[in-house]
């Protein structure tokens, strides 16, 4: 077959309480007594999420390194589910008065009041430490800072054209602890790292931008075998090669889709309908499709959320569930959808590992992890080759999807004319368009390369972090949104 | 002064040697209800603070500005996080436009953005709000086959913002809003439409026109098929127009124009748009949802004109943003939360209304396509090349009048050649959201992409 292999699934998995982790941010002691409190009105679970962030970001700007930029905060989140309905509050305050009184309000919902519910007991705690080589706060400020400035060197001597240069660095840790009534407890530690290079290309067409990024859960040590000075050199590439840009195309075109350009493709032609939380509001054309042919019979598609060092990967999810691998869509048949403990609960199956929140601040709700399609067997250049006529996508943005109708667009960011099957003249954005059920039938070629893209998903108001994965494809046709006839 | 107040001048109070603080203290309550089915599905209640702390040090090259910032106004972490600001401040480069805001005699608007009724609202009054606005909806019409969501939310704030170079502000608002998404159509269709309330408080609320409008614009669109490529002209509805407006408004920033990344650089004084267009940017106006007395550095908030017939005027600016320009600030601060420093941005965006109703407009366009939500904006427009291409769902427009759905296609164009091609503006002004308003607009000369 031919799979890509992602490196082996790593993320520690411990039992041992005798490991030297970071403190507790609550002990098991006081959580008994907020779970029992939750529930003193009744209820059928009760949970407490606590969470502990510190972030630190850097941006150099013009030449200079514009400011430093460090936060912190700490808080729990409580949830009472109460058959359909859910009650929540969340404090900062993590001493036993203000945990007690958060417990209280997310408990009001419960005003039937009776008790009664069953407290399972807290016993081993699943223990995961994020297997980080280079714990951030052990490398000085100045090599970070040394970063920006090399890659802004770099993309600055690019060309003459490139007029405006910005870096950042940014790295996070997140701390978590989750346990409920119904006797799951579990924490992680999670530590992430991202670098951005921005470029600004002036020219005679006006200005142009261009992007690259890399972004990983792991330390420093994400900069081990990272070009810093090349992403520059590419980002400063994409700007300028779009001031002799020409307008994209408009109408359905053959599109060839470069292997990692973005992966949001899936994501939101099929990553989003997949979500339970819109199955059980019936608000998907995915819904009452499990065992059908949905895809092109090359389109096998996983969520996966064990992916080391991925984007989009962690031990456990936000409702201390171990994360997991779980096939959406295999040789084009859909098998099954990505659930959260609510949506799970409500059609007697367990969870996938897909509970996600932004922060403490947050209801979980059902997100995906690590979204990708799984290498084919075709030569990427063989695919583009045998294209006569269509667009090469180098590099996708964003996208957005209406669950319900299906429909959903995606935008270019590095774009290329394909004529006689080799790739010629670089276009200007554009956003494509099309309807997932139908452009995921339109897939007739899968390249044997693959690489996988960090990207940030929004729902709901939450942003979390996700990775995104696809190798070389196309799509017989799709709209483009060109101002070209 | 209030209790944050003193919070963000104690910090303040700790300068030393030489070094300017500045505080951003910021307290918040928030309900949350979801209602599904005739029943709550969620319902969230907290109160969140924080505080951001920006730390200046003045040195010969220039100064040197660092950042912190923390969800909690517990005294040990204020005092981590502004010993976090004085050491990152520390790695920064010197910059000798770099300064923090200081009194410029402009005196506040008089904007009371607090409903004083709004606590005396109780949590069942608030539910009974979220499912009128569901049973509304899903009543609307027999072609509602569900209602996807249907939510309710309010919010008290207050902030104290707190300076060594002179500012000491504090501000309080309230708002609530209802949202319901219905879903029309059947086993074989889905269609989706979202309507809104918003409001200072829940007193304010309209339940029956949210609903309303969600369900036409879902029952509408049944039917709908993907559209035929064509260059036409385009008509935005309001609510369209306000999210064009608020994208556009990033390249009047200030910040953006001095960074070299916004088309309108160098174009200052130059005719940009049609004679027709001027737009003003007026958070002293109460009926704007951005209305605000303060930005976000603590200057006053003033009416500032930015494009007036046409012709480019000026740009928002906030203190730094200005002095790089050479000019003065406008009031215009933003900040992103506590974390950062504030760049320059709109906040009240309003087009100046003309005289022709929606449905003489699109009498007077005859043939094009009116658009009613458009998808992709993060991902299709831009404010450095102005390169504008959007998805779009809507109605046809033939004889003057709306005509068949159309769904799945794309509008594209550029800014640039957008707003020089504009054919009309509607009298429809429609307090959105955002940062601003909106009203029914026909731009001539779009690429519409389908088959």
């Amino acid at each position: 077959m031919g799979h890509v292999v992602l490196g082996s699934c790593a993320t520690g998995d411990r039992y041992d309480e005798a490991v030297p982790a970071s403190p507790d941010l609550i002990e098991t002691a006081l959580i008994e007594r907020v779970l029992s409190a939750a529930v003193e009105r009744g209820g059928d679970m009760a949970e407490i999420f606590c969470e502990d962030r510190t972030s630190r970001s850097a941006s150099r700007d013009d030449g200079r390194i514009e400011e430093l930029s460090t936060g912190s905060s700490r808080g729990a989140g409580i949830r009472v589910v109460v058959g359909d309905t859910t009650g929540f509050a969340h404090t900062a305050d993590l001493s036993e008065e203000g945990l007690l009184s958060a417990a209280r309000a997310a408990a009001a919902v419960a005003r039937q009041g009776g008790g009664g519910t069953k407290i399972a007991p807290l016993e081993r705690r699943r223990r995961h430490e994020a297997p980080v080589r280079h714990l951030l706060d052990d490398v000085p400020t100045a090599d970070k800072l040394a970063l920006l400035e090399r890659a802004d060197d770099a993309a600055r001597s690019a060309g003459a054209s490139i007029s405006q240069v910005t870096t950042s660095y940014g790295e996070g840790r997140r701390r978590i602890l989750v346990a409920t009534t119904d006797g799951v407890y579990a924490s992680d530690d999670q530590v992430r790292t991202r670098f951005n290079v921005m470029c600004v290309a002036t020219g005679d067409t006006g200005l142009q931008t261009g992007f690259e990024s890399l972004a990983r859960t792991q330390g420093f040590e994400l900069f081990d075998g990272a070009d810093v000075e090349e992403m520059g050199r590419v980002a400063a590439r994409r700007a300028m090669a779009k001031l002799a840009a020409r307008p994209a195309p408009s109408g359905e075109v053959p599109l060839v889709l470069a292997g990692g350009s973005g992966g949001v493709l899936f994501h939101e032609a099929c990553g989003h309908g997949l979500e339970a939380d819109h199955i059980v509001k019936d608000s998907s054309v995915y819904c009452g499709q499990v065992g059908q042919q949905v895809a092109s019979p090359l389109v096998t598609l996983v969520d996966d959320g064990t992916v080391a060092g991925e984007w989009g990967t962690s031990a456990i999810d936000d409702e201390g569930r171990p994360a997991q691998r779980n096939v959406l869509i295999e040789d084009g048949i859909l098998t099954d959808y990505m659930w959260d403990w609510l949506r799970a609960r409500k059609e007697g199956r367990p969870s996938s590992g897909n509970g996600r929140r932004e922060t403490y601040k947050d209801l979980p709700m059902v997100r995906m992890t690590n979204t990708f399609l799984l290498g084919g067997e075709e030569d990427p250049e063989d695919i583009i080759a045998q294209t006569p006529e269509g667009v090469y996508v180098a590099k996708l943005g964003g996208g957005q999807v209406n669950t319900a109708t299906g429909d959903f667009v995606f935008g270019t960011t590095e774009a290329y004319l394909i004529e006689g099957g080799r790739i010629t003249e670089p276009l200007r954005d554009a956003n494509l368009i099309g309807n997932g059920p139908e452009v995921l039938r339109r897939i007739d070629a899968l390249g044997n390369d693959f690489s996988m893209m960090p990207g940030t998903c929004g729902k709901d108001g939450q942003s979390v972090p996700v990775g995104c994965g696809q190798p070389t494809l196309r799509i017989t046709g799709v709209t483009i949104g060109g101002t070209a006839a | 002064m209030s209790e944050l107040h003193d919070i963000a001048a104690r910090v303040v109070a700790q300068a030393q040697g030489g070094e300017e603080i500045e505080a951003y203290a910021a307290r918040g309550t928030d309900t949350e209800i979801r209602v599904y089915e005739g029943e709550i599905e969620s319902l969230s209640t907290a109160t969140s603070a924080g505080i951001g702390i920006r730390v200046l040090l003045p040195g010969p090259d220039g100064a040197r500005v660092g950042v912190a910032s923390a969800g909690s106004l517990d005294p040990d972490v204020i005092a981590h996080a502004l010993a976090s600001a004085r050491e990152n401040a520390t790695f920064a480069s010197p910059d000798p436009m770099v300064i923090f805001a200081s009194p410029d005699g402009v005196t506040p608007a008089a904007v009371d953005l607090v409903d004083p009724a709004a606590h005396l609202v109780t949590v069942d009054e608030k539910i009974a709000l979220v499912k009128a606005v569901e049973s509304a909806a899903r009543s609307g019409d027999a072609r509602i086959r569900s209602v996807d969501n249907a939510d309710y939310g309010d919010s008290r704030s207050e902030m104290a913002l707190v300076s060594t170079t002179g500012i000491s502000a504090t501000a309080e608002r309230t708002s609530a809003f209802l949202s319901v998404a219905t879903l029309a159509g059947s086993a074989d269709e889905t269609q989706t439409g979202s309507g809104f309330s918003i409001g200072r408080g829940p007193g304010a609320l309209d339940p029956e026109a949210a609903a309303r409008d969600a369900v036409e614009r879902s029952v509408r669109m049944l039917g709908a098929t993907k559209g035929r490529s064509i260059r036409t002209t385009v008509v935005f509805d309001p609510r369209v127009t306000s999210t064009i407006l608020g994208v556009l408004s990033g390249a009047l920033s200030g910040d953006a124009v001095g960074r070299g990344r916004s088309f309108f650089e160098g174009h200052l004084g130059e005719a940009v748009a049609v004679d027709g267009f001027t737009l003003v940017d007026d958070p002293t106006d109460l009926r704007a949802y951005g209305a605000s007395a303060l930005d976000g550095e603590g200057l006053a908030c003033r009416r500032n004109v930015l494009i007036d017939g046409g012709l480019l005027r000026q740009f928002v600016y906030d203190t730094v943003s200005a002095r790089r320009a050479g000019v003065s600030s406008t009031g215009s601060a933003a900040r992103g939360g506590l974390a950062g420093s504030p760049g320059a941005g709109c906040r009240a965006l309003v087009l100046t209304p003309g005289d022709r109703s929606a449905e003489e407009l699109l009498s007077d366009v005859g043939e094009g396509l009116y658009v009613q939500s458009i998808t992709g904006v993060h991902s299709g427009v831009s404010t450095v090349s102005g390169d504008f291409s959007v998805g779009a769902e809507g109605l046809m427009i033939r004889d003057g009048r709306l005509a068949e759905p159309i769904r799945e296609v794309t509008v594209a164009s550029t800014f640039q050649k957008m707003l020089m091609s504009i054919v009309g503006i509607g009298a429809d002004l429609t307090w959105l959201p955002g940062v601003a308003a909106g009203q029914t607009v026909a731009i001539g000369d779009m690429q519409v992409s389908g088959t």
